[in-house]
């Protein structure tokens, strides 16, 4: 079993027949580490935004899930100071059938359907729970200063 | 209280002076067997059951002991002194030590049962049963109502028998064209022989590499033994055909594990003990550690290895008699207060005349300055003249001179010094277990090599072995009366609680007292009745100091001047 295959595979397709709004583009130096850019959904606060993360796939692969981390700061309950994201499908739900293209799908359309419930940013979570429209103002400011194109 | 002759029934007494009403089914704990009496033959054996010495007679007992009887399948304990058989205090608990293998018969007696009920494999009834925790009844109720509800909730095929238990190596629903004789794994993205795919009944194929790979990341990485299938929002769960299959042998006793972790895990009556390395687990069929209970008692319980935990919250330790909830303040506490208390905590100390250091190298309180002569209570510093027979006043906080203290110092300073008073006693008596230890150590060496020399035998130290044993445990009960006392509210039930601190300190340090006394071939006789009689009037002080806790605790008469969280 020829584990790189996978990774190869993977990588020749999102180069290939890329998502929408989405590119993930290896390392020359490290094939497991992934420049991201995700495009703000239609919609959502975060629309017109480009957001920029990190993606690794560790050595366990696709045993374990990939590590992802936003590098644009984003005022999202679900996405902390750090750029860690809380979802499912990145820690407890993780299925090795799962790839890198349906993870960052995955990661676009939280930025559409933010989770106060499952919050990661406690105080984001509260503000957008207590008064969603002025959250998502500040949401809104904040891809125009951090994430413009 | 009449005769008793020293018998195998006697020995079992003594043992359940300390945990009464422990059944015998599992072969429950042993007493401790010294290594000597392993090496004795059989003949030095029978000498020494004959010998005259082992002839006690203690006044405070209240009993006579019969002469030995040479029978064979008599084990050591019965040299030990008979003591009175007590009442069942109102903490213990019944409960029985089991060995893994033990547990895993009681795991499958109750897979067996659902099985046979159900008409199921065992496999099916183990998954099922894991599912619904262990809780058979809800199952039986909604396995009745639709087994198919159930089969599917639980991860298992609802056509049974096409799939479980047998292995099936070709796909269930062939995914791949028929005529295939290839099929690629979406996993690793390899073209294998179809004879390399695996399915499960949902019909999910990949290839066995990948399966293995998943299943041992599952089970080694994660902890995981209820692993279900591959594909992701898929709930089908994996066999343990498969399991057996496709693992090497030491992830699959990983997996054996992990199967009795979650059944000791979902059932509330068993717990692993706490001790490293020791894999004894103790049940408790009557006895359920809910937050209610465990506000009223102290569930102490001793697994096969003798190691004593609390089967409450798994304190290493018989923390009797303060309930788990406060046990885990005051822990907190104490490591919270480490810094200020650790000036306390060590072993030197200075002479408070002389002012020239002097370590503690016994249990004992009293206190003798190498230097100067001047004699002083370790825990008050003051002189021991003063103390005389009245030396427990150190045993309470003196409430006058708090006050005096408060109006002198700030009011943080007083909280301050009210927790080191508490947590001084409390700590000493913790060291001083410990010193016990090692004065007993160097006793008992003593006494081997008097032993060469002498007529006197290995039997001789047993009556010192069961006074550090006992000194040890009430020393264990002072040392939480203590974090208890600390956050008790006075009244008229504390003062009684000090009375009996008091007394049980006393005799307790009388003992250790005794047991720092030279050992000598001509005077061994006479030590021996002091220290047997001593003993038992200890054990029978710590026995009124955990009836009575108890006893309020029923009758909800404790007051905590804190509120103490539920467990
Ligand atoms: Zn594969
Ligand atoms: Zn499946
Ligand atoms: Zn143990
Ligand atoms: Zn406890
Ligand atoms: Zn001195
Ligand atoms: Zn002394
Ligand atoms: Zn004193």
């Amino acid at each position: 079993m020829s584990l790189p295959k996978r990774i190869l595979k993977e990588t020749e397709r999102l180069r290939n027949d890329p998502a929408p709004g989405i590119t993930a583009v290896p390392h020359e130096d490290n094939v497991r580490y992934f420049d991201v850019t995700v495009e703000g959904p239609d919609g959502s606060p975060f629309a017109g935004g480009n957001f920029h993360l990190e993606l690794f796939l560790p050595e366990e692969y696709p045993m374990a899930p990939p590590k992802v981390r936003f590098l644009t700061k984003i005022y999202h309950p679900n996405i902390d100071k750090l750029g860690r994201i809380c979802l499912d499908i990145l820690k407890d739900k993780w299925s090795p059938a799962l790839q890198i293209r349906t993870v960052l799908l995955s990661v676009q359309a939280l930025l559409s359907s933010p989770n106060p419930d499952d919050p990661l940013a406690t105080d984001v979570a509260k503000h957008y729970k207590e008064d969603l429209p002025g959250a998502q103002e500040i949401s809104r400011e904040w891809t125009e200063k951090f994430a413009a194109k | 209280m009449g005769k008793r002759s020293r018998t195998l029934s006697t020995t079992s007494d003594i043992d359940n002076n300390h945990h009464p009403r422990k059944r015998s089914a599992h072969s429950p704990v042993n007493l401790p067997t010294p290594t000597s009496t392993k090496q004795m033959s059989d003949d030095a054996m029978s000498d020494y059951y004959s010998d005259e010495e082992m002839e006690y007679n203690y006044s405070d007992a209240d009993q006579d002991v019969d002469d030995v009887e040479n029978e064979e399948e008599e084990d050591y304990a019965q040299f030990t002194p008979a003591l009175p058989a007590k009442k069942a205090l109102a903490w213990d608990v019944e409960y029985d030590s089991v060995e893994p293998d033990q547990l895993r018969e009681i795991v499958t007696k109750d897979v067996d049962h659902v099985a046979g009920i159900f008409g199921v494999e065992p496999e099916i009834a183990r998954a099922l049963l894991r599912h619904y925790k262990w809780n058979k009844e809800r199952l039986i109720e909604q396995y009745m109502d639709s087994p198919e509800r159930v089969l599917a909730s639980a991860g298992l095929p609802i056509q049974l028998g096409t799939f479980y238990p047998s292995t099936s190596r070709t796909p269930a629903k062939a995914k791949p064209t028929p005529r295939s004789k290839t099929f690629s794994c979406p996993i690793c993205a390899s073209t294998q022989p179809i004879d390399m795919a695996m399915a499960l009944p949902c019909g999910h194929t990949f290839c066995s590499e990948c399966w293995e790979m998943y299943l041992v990341s599952k089970i080694k990485d994660e902890g995981e033994c209820d692993v279900r299938c591959m594909e992701e929002g898929c709930a089908m769960r994996i066999p343990t055909a498969w399991v057996t299959k496709l693992l090497d042998k030491s992830t699959f006793e990983r997996y054996q594990e992990l199967l009795l972790a979650a059944y000791v895990a979902d059932n509330k009556n068993i717990r692993f003990c706490p001790f490293p390395s020791c894999d004894l687990a103790v049940i408790t069929p009557n006895f359920s550690p809910t937050a209610s209970a465990l506000s009223t008692t102290v569930p102490t319980v001793h697994c096969g290895h003798n190691h004593t935990f609390c089967f409450g919250c798994g304190e290493q330790q018989d923390h009797r008699p303060l309930i788990c909830a406060v046990v885990k303040m005051w822990l907190r506490k104490c490591a919270d207060d480490s810094e200020t208390a650790n000036w306390i905590k060590s072993n030197t100390k200075e002479c408070p005349k002389c002012v020239s250091t002097i370590e503690k190298n016994g249990g004992c309180n009293h206190m003798t300055c190498k230097k100067c002569k001047h004699e002083f209570c370790w825990v008050c510093m003051g002189p021991w003249t003063e103390h005389g027979t009245a030396w427990y006043n150190c045993n309470r906080y003196d409430e006058k001179a708090g006050v005096d203290a408060r109006d002198a110092q700030s009011r943080s300073r007083a909280s301050l010094e009210r927790y080191l008073h508490y947590y001084n006693r409390f700590a000493n008596h913790e060291q001083s277990a410990r010193l016990d230890r090692e004065l007993y150590a160097k006793t008992e060496k003593k006494m081997e090599e008097m032993q060469i020399a002498s007529e006197l035998t290995w039997i001789e130290v047993q009556f010192a072995k069961r006074a550090v044993d006992e000194l040890v445990r009430c020393r264990t009960t002072l040392k939480w009366t203590y974090a208890m006392a600390f956050y008790l509210e006075k009244n008229n039930e504390t003062i009684m609680f000090e009375d009996n601190q008091r007394d049980l300190e006393r005799a307790v340090e009388e003992l250790s007292e005794l047991l720092e006394s030279p050992i000598e071939p001509a005077t061994i006789s006479e030590l021996r009745s002091k220290m047997t009689n001593l003993t038992v009037y200890v054990q029978k002080r710590n026995e009124i100091m955990l009836n009575d806790t108890a006893q309020k605790y029923q009758d909800s008469a404790w007051i905590w001047n804190v509120s103490v969280p539920e467990f």
